[in-house]
């Protein structure tokens, strides 16, 4: 079984950066299935711009090896999708190629970065996509838009061939209808690659399984606190309930760790993009340096026109956060906190089996309502924790308020990316059922 | 004034393959960007593989040098701008570096054992290259040929006293890596060294860039003669970074450019600590040039000089252990003092020398059958041979074709009388007791030899001839 999928979807959200018309496809688990791939995903002959217009025009020479996967598995890649310039946000309003609306209600965002790939699954234009979760986002945009996200285990899927936001805390993920969809897709792409050193050859092959009876659930205070729209809480308890039902109990934990989380996450991400978004200079791809000019004075022009203002804004961050005299003061203070909270999920894990609160402590937002960084940073308060932990974490649909999407985020402890899937199939089964 | 040299030296290991990646190091003569890939190119979302055996050469440096090897070291990224360097940060290490605290003895001014000591030694990768191309239209080409090629950075405490010390410093210090088999001092670029000099109680400069073992010793002998000179003036040393002009001899003040870099290090997220307690116990050490020395003292009975030379450089070294059984005092003689000096004259290398063909040429030495005279000949027929990629001629055929063979018997004879026939004069000078008559007779039977006699034997067969033939 091998052909060309001809693929012109009514993309009426703006959910894709680039679309491939004519998506070959082949044999295997995947055969013939339509699978979009976030834009910082290397795809060896289709434009990759990262959402951003200092890539614009980029083709990348080689497969990301998760692409090699899925194009082995049979799948049509049929397109790029649209995402927060470099993943640089919570919204898909920081592209260089226009926002992407809900497609629950398109007057608000889909979430971020990989909004894209969620409103592309959740408009029904593909079955399943590729995201990468940074500090969220996967499991934003999934909860916001109503489909199910899974950042894996740090070290769990191959980071060759995306274009590193924040090295250590981002991972490639899958983002589906259906958790079954979302197995399936992990199961393709978590497979060991020797070319990423921070993996571990640890291959993910499991089918779903319902049974819950007996999981211990850890309930963190701090997720269900202040900055926590309440009746989202409300909707979250209430799916834990349904676990409960099923055979599962409950167990108070807490993570002290999180008052400094957001502070930590970002001197780290911003650290690591400032040196990650350096290599962008215009002499081997993207939009060319004007070679009349001397090459500092190229650069500084080029970078300054064709990066955004958040990507600006993070890039200064990060260098600030480095510099002698203030790398004691940040970045290794950052390090500190981020083993506080790895230690406090330690310890509580010492205790559960897989810990659960909200995804995110709003329904999504209107498109534009995010005027100042600083708000739209706290919006990642209950998802950068277990990037900074490393941990596997999934987001599943529960519920909705005013209208809107709720996510339920099931978090696991590393290398269990196997139980959280299962956690949240058992929710999933009981209330489709 | 005392001077205080410190240096930091960059080697190129010989790796078959670049440090984080399969791209192969050997691009001699290729074509500019053909040993590329994603990742030496630093393409977006490229990640670093690190090359084990790049590892295992620096843990053999580091053993030889005697230091100590942290159980975790660890990489991290050197961020700056420069169009050579690909993803705008080199990997490097900065404060967990591979090994520290070493040694290595050479010998001071006066000839004595020192030990210098090592600060650290640490893996890095090379940049691409900068092609300047001018004329009408100037501008600048990159070549990453060169983009990811593993260094191995070398930094010594400020233990050397002269330019001269630190000129043996780096021999020795090439001969321990060429022991190792993980350097090859022949490649372009293969050795760079930034130079830290200043006179006792005086500001320290900091030379950029030098390229060669020469001229390490040049710009350490100009920089010593300009600040004694500044000195001697009433001014002061600036407390600069300067840049050495191989071409003019000459350091430059660099002042202004990069002083104040600010490289933002931090640990490389893409590669895990490195952990090398393992590998430290396997690494096995060859004989080293020091031990070797004694070695040959010992085992060949040859002088300290002599055993000094011959280990410098194990190519050298290999070819004297081939040729000794020949006869190992005349061998050494021979191979440091004769064939050393011929190699150099001609810029060869021993690895061109046939070690059989040079064994004949002992031989022939050995028996007396040609004179030290003719011998220096032979060999010279023989390395022009081989330098014109020529084989190279039996010694023995060389001289008969050129009638070298050591003046003997009646031929011998008839010459020595031709001469006293010829001289009569000086004959009767030495008879009437002018000793240096006899040197001048004995002058003109060499040149009629053309240097096929023994000079000491000559002096009295020629006296004997004369009693001989007393009227």
């Amino acid at each position: 079984m091998t052909g060309i999928l001809d693929y012109s979807p009514d993309d009426r959200y703006n959910a894709f950066i680039t679309t491939c018309r004519e998506a070959p496809y082949g044999d295997g688990v995947l055969g013939g299935v339509a699978v979009a791939i976030k834009d910082n995903i290397s795809t060896a002959g289709i434009q990759t711009t990262c959402g951003s217009r200092i890539l614009e025009g980029y083709i990348p020479p080689y497969d990301a090896y998760v692409v090699e996967l899925i194009r082995k598995a049979g799948a049509a890649i049929v397109g790029k999708t649209n995402m927060d310039e470099f993943g640089m946000g919570s919204t898909t309003e920081t592209s260089a190629f226009g926002p992407t609306k809900n497609p629950v209600d398109p007057t608000r965002v889909p979430g971020g970065s990989s909004g894209g790939s969620a409103a592309a699954v959740a408009a029904g234009l593909v079955p399943m996509a590729l995201g990468t979760d940074t500090g969220g986002s996967i499991r934003c945009p999934a909860a916001f838009c109503g489909i199910v996200g899974l950042k894996p285990t740090y070290g769990r899927v191959s980071r060759y061939g995306l274009i590193a936001y924040a090295n250590s805390l981002e991972q490639i993920g899958p983002m589906a209808r259906t958790v079954e969809d979302v197995s399936r897709l992990m199961s393709v792409i978590a497979r060991y690659d020797p070319r990423d050193s921070t993996m571990l050859d640890r291959p993910y092959d499991h089918k779903p399984s319902a049974d819950v009876k007996g999981l211990r659930i850890g309930i963190p205070k701090e997720y269900f606190g202040e900055g926590v729209d309440p009746r989202i809480a409300d909707t979250v308890r209430d799916a834990i309930g349904v676990l409960e039902g099923l055979g599962a109990e409950t167990v108070p934990v807490s993570i002290p760790g999180m008052q400094h989380a957001l502070a930590a996450y970002y001197v780290i991400c911003t650290s690591e993009a400032s040196s990650n978004l350096a290599r962008f200079d215009g002499v081997r791809y993207g939009p060319a340096v004007d070679t009349r000019k001397t090459w500092h004075e190229a650069y500084q022009d080029l970078r300054g026109k064709l990066f955004g203002a958040e990507v600006r804004r993070r890039i200064m961050l990060g260098t600030f956060a480095l510099s002698a005299g203030y790398a004691g003061r940040y970045y290794a203070k950052a390090q500190i906190a981020r083993r506080n909270i790895r230690d406090d999920f330690e310890r509580a894990f010492r205790e559960v089996d897989v810990i659960a609160g909200p995804t995110m402590p709003t329904v999504a937002f209107r498109l534009g309502e995010k005027t100042d960084p600083l708000s739209m940073y706290l919006s990642d308060i209950l998802t950068v924790p277990a990037n900074l932990a490393g941990i596997p974490a999934i987001s599943v649909p529960c519920g909705k308020v005013d209208g809107l999407p709720v996510g339920l985020q099931i978090m696991g402890r590393q290398f269990e990316d196997e139980r959280v899937v299962d956690t949240a199939y058992a929710y999933e089964q009981e209330v489709r059922a | 004034m005392k001077t205080i040299i410190g240096l930091e030296i960059h080697v190129q290991l010989s790796t078959a393959t670049k440090l984080f990646c399969g791209c192969s190091t050997d691009y001699r003569d290729d074509e500019p960007n053909t040993h590329c890939c994603p990742i030496c190119l630093g393409l977006p979302g490229a990640l670093p593989r690190l090359n084990r055996k790049a590892v295992e050469y620096g843990l053999s440096v580091a053993k030889a040098l005697n230091m100590k090897v942290p159980e975790v070291s660890e990489f991290a990224r050197k961020n700056y701008f420069y169009p050579d360097l690909p993803k705008a940060y080199q990997i490097t290490q900065y404060d967990k570096p591979l090994a520290v605290e070493g040694t290595v003895e050479i010998e001071d001014d006066e000839g004595h054992e020192k030990i210098v000591r090592i600060t650290r030694v640490h893996l890095e990768e090379d940049p691409g290259r900068l092609v300047h191309v001018t004329g009408s239209s100037k501008y600048s080409l990159v070549d990453y040929n060169r983009s990811g090629i593993p260094l191995l950075e070398i930094v010594t405490e400020p233990d050397l006293r002269s330019p001269q010390e630190a000129r043996r410093f780096l021999n020795k210090l090439r001969a321990i890596l060429e022991y190792l088999g993980v350097f090859d001092g022949d490649r372009e670029g293969a050795l760079r060294v930034d130079a830290n000099i200043s006179l006792e109680g005086s500001e320290r400069v900091e030379v950029k860039n030098i390229s060669s073992y020469k001229g390490v010793e040049k710009a350490l002998t100009f920089e010593v003669t300009r600040q004694k000179n500044l000195l001697r003036r009433g001014q002061k040393v600036v407390r600069e970074t300067r840049h050495f002009m191989e071409g003019r001899g000459i350091t430059t003040s660099a002042r202004g450019k990069e002083e104040e870099y600010d490289y933002r290090y931090f640990p490389e997220p893409d590669l895990q600590p490195l952990r090398v307690a393992d590998w430290m116990e396997k690494i096995k050490l060859p004989e080293l040039p020091t031990a070797r020395k004694n070695r040959f003292m010992e085992q060949y009975g040859i002088s300290l000089n002599h055993a000094r030379t011959l280990t410098g450089d194990p190519k050298l070294a290999d070819f004297y252990e081939h040729v000794a059984p020949v006869d190992p005092i005349l061998s050494a003689t021979w191979v440091a003092d004769i064939l050393l000096g011929e190699l150099n004259y001609r810029d060869m290398s021993i690895s061109a020398v046939p070690p059989e063909r040079f064994m004949e040429l002992l031989a022939l030495l050995r028996s007396g059958t040609i004179t030290d005279k003719a011998g220096v000949q032979v060999l010279r027929e023989m390395l022009n041979a081989c330098a014109a990629g020529k084989p190279c001629e039996a010694p023995a055929t060389i001289v008969k074709r050129e009638n070298l063979a050591k003046a003997a018997g009646d031929e011998f004879t008839a010459i020595v009388q031709a001469v006293l026939a010829a001289n009569p004069q000086a004959v009767s000078d030495y008879r009437a007791g002018k000793k240096g008559a006899l040197n001048f007779l004995v002058g003109q039977v060499m040149k009629e030899t053309r240097g096929r006699a023994d000079p000491r034997e000559l002096g009295r067969i020629v006296a004997e001839c004369i009693d001989k033939s007393e009227v």
